[in-house]
């Protein structure tokens, strides 16, 4: 799975416990029994991952469903 | 149970449907001459199109499109409403293209000798056929020229130019012929590997099915064994027994898989409901020209069954029909690698059995697609996205929340039992109070109560296991309450429990307020026309419909009947769980259905009304028509405010009716939201309930971890309590919070950050 992100909606984002910006990291993604490496906005000290509404509706959903149908 | 996981079972149920079946016109024609495809390719005005599907089926298309003595004719459909189609004089008319006969083909030599004797039409046949799979062909005749009976046509109908042409064939295919001569019968059979007497003429016994004499290597045929002049059928003749003479040749069985064979009769089914009548374009004595050719084409109506198709939008949302789709579907299951492009089509299908009720041979299309989802179930290759939602709701409902059971309160025994369903309670809780108020004033006995799902969402989704635990779930209260008779307002709670539980005593509640009588305050007196629609799990319940339009009429309506009720009703989109595996089909299957009539609808389902009420068509459950109602036609409640309504009504009546308390709401339930409109309606369409939204506020709330947006104050955080991530943006409000969005995933992302 290749995802661009728009990294637009991440950058009004900060981890509220940390309290500093995300910074992109490749993040595991698993469903199914299959997973990749892709790259997500992360809080740099706690790990938080933030998965953009974009991202989850558009290309997550997608794979979701290629996947359910393999 | 439909077995088409093997082979065998897979091609029987591909030919219970009839669609691929010939049109009687091609059934009847002796050599099965595609009509219905050449006059649709006539009816475009595409001459040479029409004139080689012609061609294709008849080797001297010249000479029989003039004196064919057209069976077909006396088969076509078209005569049922008006004239038969003049297909001879539309095979003549495709003549007129300019065409070249297609370059002749013939097979790679045998190095076998086949003599046949009578230069007939069957004869030819048997020459044209046999020397084109690449035997050597002797042709002898005892006149001096070929085409024996032909030639008693005047020459106004056959053009004498058009038998030269067409028997010009012969010597492109190097056949020997040998006219004015009669040769010795017994000296031939010696000279030949074999031999078809295609005079019909002397003491033979001519097997029926192969041409086949009581001496191997000799065949017979022809018309005079049949007794009139049939040119057509005397083609046939030929053309079968050069089919025996090739299998005898080649030494493999002459009786093998040959039916259909000759004229036969089809299954195909037309409906020409809706077919206007017309009678044929008169036929000048010279033929149709063109324009008259196209328009007498286009008369034919094309012969087809497709009335599931007719009927499904399901079926129609897919280009093609059952035969096609049961091979379809058998090839998804058989997918070892590779996707299954198939799983969406499968769970689409309402399994609400309208095909089955308008089939001519009964093909379940449901059934198959039911069968299937099990067997994917089984196979652990059903989508998890398509069903949860609705399996969710169904485990909420047999759950601690909502599933009850008692005895009538100060009673201890049970003659009748309400079941009122999951859906009913969602949708109108009051309702269900009302009813069962009604019950206990009008049978004696007691009537205990018992809130619960009966499993259908379960039966939809083909998890057996889950449909069995509902059922067991049932069973078991029912009997610790004596097995009263129970009464039902859900017609799927009736069809699952009548197919499975025979053993249960069963009422529809239509047929009781029948019985009973309505409650005084019930008739209103009002003269609207208003169109009833019956839940497609009615419809072979006519009991249930005709207790309906009673109490309908009874109210003061005037019964409008859609185009389609009672057995051929329609599903609201929710059966068979159509609306989550496909909700544009959904969509419009519900669009179709409430534009049927422009008359106010009303039914005896819950979702049927909600549903339609949704899409804008004012429409009222039978039970808002007798105790009121507080949507009055328009919209119901959403999934969260339905799983509210549910325990609701569970907490109220046990503690007015039985003076029981329920205790154990969850923590997070206690979370109060401000919730616009439009985000209640974002949540329905991305099926999210407001206790999901809970749940995230919660263990963000209680130091879960959560992002903050600098500019708007935002808080967003997630939390995945299953197998689905729930994403909430929000702010806190006084004493609770503003939620302004949610979003969900399934796809499970970066470990370790979950609690
Ligand atoms: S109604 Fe449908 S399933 Fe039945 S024979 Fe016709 S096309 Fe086939
Ligand atoms: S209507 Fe057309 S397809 Fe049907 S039988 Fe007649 S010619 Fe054939
Ligand atoms: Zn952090």
């Amino acid at each position: 799975m290749s995802v661009k992100l728009d990294l637009s909606d991440a950058a009004n984002w900060v981890c509220a416990d940390c309290q500093v910006a995300l910074i992109i990291k490749k993040v595991d993604v698993s469903y199914l029994g299959s997973s990749f490496p892709v790259d997500m906005p992360v809080c740099p000290q706690c790990g938080l991952v933030f998965v953009p509404e974009a991202l989850a509706l558009g290309k997550m959903a997608e794979v979701e469903k290629t996947l359910e149908d393999k | 149970m439909i077995d088409f996981m093997d082979q065998k079972g897979l091609r029987e149920l591909e030919a219970r449907c009839i669609q691929d079946e010939a049109p009687p016109c091609q059934a009847t024609c002796p050599l099965h001459v595609d009509v219905r495809g050449m006059l649709a390719a006539l009816g475009r005005g595409d001459f040479a199109a029409a004139r080689a599907v012609y061609q294709k089926s008849v080797p001297f298309p010249g000479i029989v499109s003039r004196v064919c003595d057209e069976p077909c004719q006396g088969a076509c459909t078209r005569g049922q409403v008006g004239e038969a189609i003049a297909i001879r004089a539309l095979e003549q008319a495709c003549m007129q293209a300019d065409v070249p006969r297609p370059p002749v083909k013939k097979l790679r030599a045998r190095h076998k000798r086949v003599a046949v004797i009578g230069g007939g039409l069957s004869g030819l046949t048997a020459v044209a056929d046999l020397s084109r799979k690449g035997y050597d062909l002797t042709l002898y005749e005892a006149a001096d020229r070929l085409g024996g009976r032909i030639w008693q046509t005047s020459a106004t109908t056959l053009p004498r130019e058009l038998i030269a042409q067409d028997l010009a064939l012969l010597s492109e295919l190097d056949v020997a012929v040998k006219l004015e001569t009669s040769p010795d019968l017994a000296a031939i059979c010696q000279d030949y590997d074999a031999v078809y007497l295609a005079t019909g003429q002397g003491e033979v016994h001519v097997d029926p099915l192969t041409y086949a004499t009581d001496q191997p290597g000799l065949f017979a045929g022809g018309s005079l064994l049949r007794g009139h002049w049939s040119p057509i059928a005397s083609m046939s003749d030929g053309r079968r027994a050069a089919v025996s003479i090739d299998r005898y040749l080649q030494k493999v069985s002459l009786t093998a898989s040959r039916s259909n064979e000759g004229a036969y009769e089809t299954k195909l089914y037309t409906n020409t409901t809706g077919v206007g009548a017309s009678d044929a374009v008169p036929l000048p004595v010279l033929g149709y020209s063109a324009e008259e050719a196209i328009a007498e084409a286009q008369r034919c109506i094309q012969c087809q069954c497709l009335e599931c198709v007719k009927v499904c939008a399901y079926l129609e949302e897919y280009g093609g029909y059952p035969r096609q789709y049961v091979r379809t579907v058998y090839n998804n299951l058989s997918i070892v690698m590779g996707e299954r492009h198939a799983n969406q089509f499968i769970n689409s299908c309402a399994t609400c059995g309208l095909c089955a009720a308008v089939c001519p041979t009964d093909f379940d299309m449901g059934a198959v697609c039911k069968t299937a989802r099990s067997v994917m179930v089984q196979q652990k290759r059903m989508p998890p996205s398509a069903h949860e939602f609705a399996l969710r709701d169904m485990a909420f409902s047999n759950g601690d929340k909502f599933a009850m059971a008692r005895n009538q309160p100060g009673t201890t025994t049970s003659a009748y039992l309400f079941f009122p369903g999951c859906q009913l309670a969602g949708s109108s809780p009051e309702q269900v109070t009302a009813v069962y108020d009604y019950l206990q004033a009008n049978l004696s006995g007691g009537v205990g109560l018992m809130l619960g799902c009966c499993g259908a969402p379960a039966d939809w989704a083909g998890r057996d296991d889950l449909r069995a635990a509902a059922l067991a779930q049932f069973q078991e209260s029912h009997a610790a309450l004596g097995r009263p008779k129970v009464v039902l307002a859900c017609s799927s709670c009736f069809q699952m429990f009548k197919a499975r539980l025979p053993e249960v005593e069963l009422v529809s509640l239509w047929t009781l307020l029948q019985e009973k009588g309505m409650p005084e305050t019930a008739v209103s007196g009002a003269s609207d026309a208003i169109a009833i629609h019956d839940p497609c799990t009615t419809r072979y319940e006519t009991a249930v419909q005709d207790s309906v339009r009673h109490l309908v009429s009874q109210l003061g309506y005037d019964i409008a009947e859609l185009p389609r009720s009672r057995e051929t009703t329609t599903c609201c989109g929710f059966g068979g769980l159509m609306v989550y595996a496909n909700r544009d089909l959904a969509k419009k299957v519900v669009a179709q259905r409430i534009a049927e009539s422009p008359a106010d609808y009303v039914t005896y389902c819950a979702v049927c009304r909600d549903y339609f009420a949704a899409q804008g068509k004012p429409t009222r459950h039978l039970l808002d028509l007798i105790f009121g109602s507080s949507h009055d036609g328009g919209r119901g409640p959403g999934f969260s405010q339905k799983h509210e309504n549910r325990a609701r009504l569970k907490r109220q009546l046990l503690q007015e009716r039985w003076g029981e308390m329920v205790t154990g709401a969850e923590e997070y339930a206690s979370i109060r939201l401000n919730l616009s409109d439009a985000l209640l309606a974002l949540l329905e369409d991305r099926l999210i309930l407001v206790e999901d939204l809970q749940q995230v506020i919660a263990y963000a709330e209680r130091g879960g971890h959560k992002l903050l947006n600098a500019q708007s104050g935002h808080f967003l955080a997630q939390f995945r309590p299953n197998t689905v991530t729930y994403w909430v943006e929000y702010a806190p409000d006084g004493d609770g919070y503003t939620v302004f969005n949610a979003y969900s995933h399934r796809m499970d992302v970066g470990e370790g950050k979950r609690p």
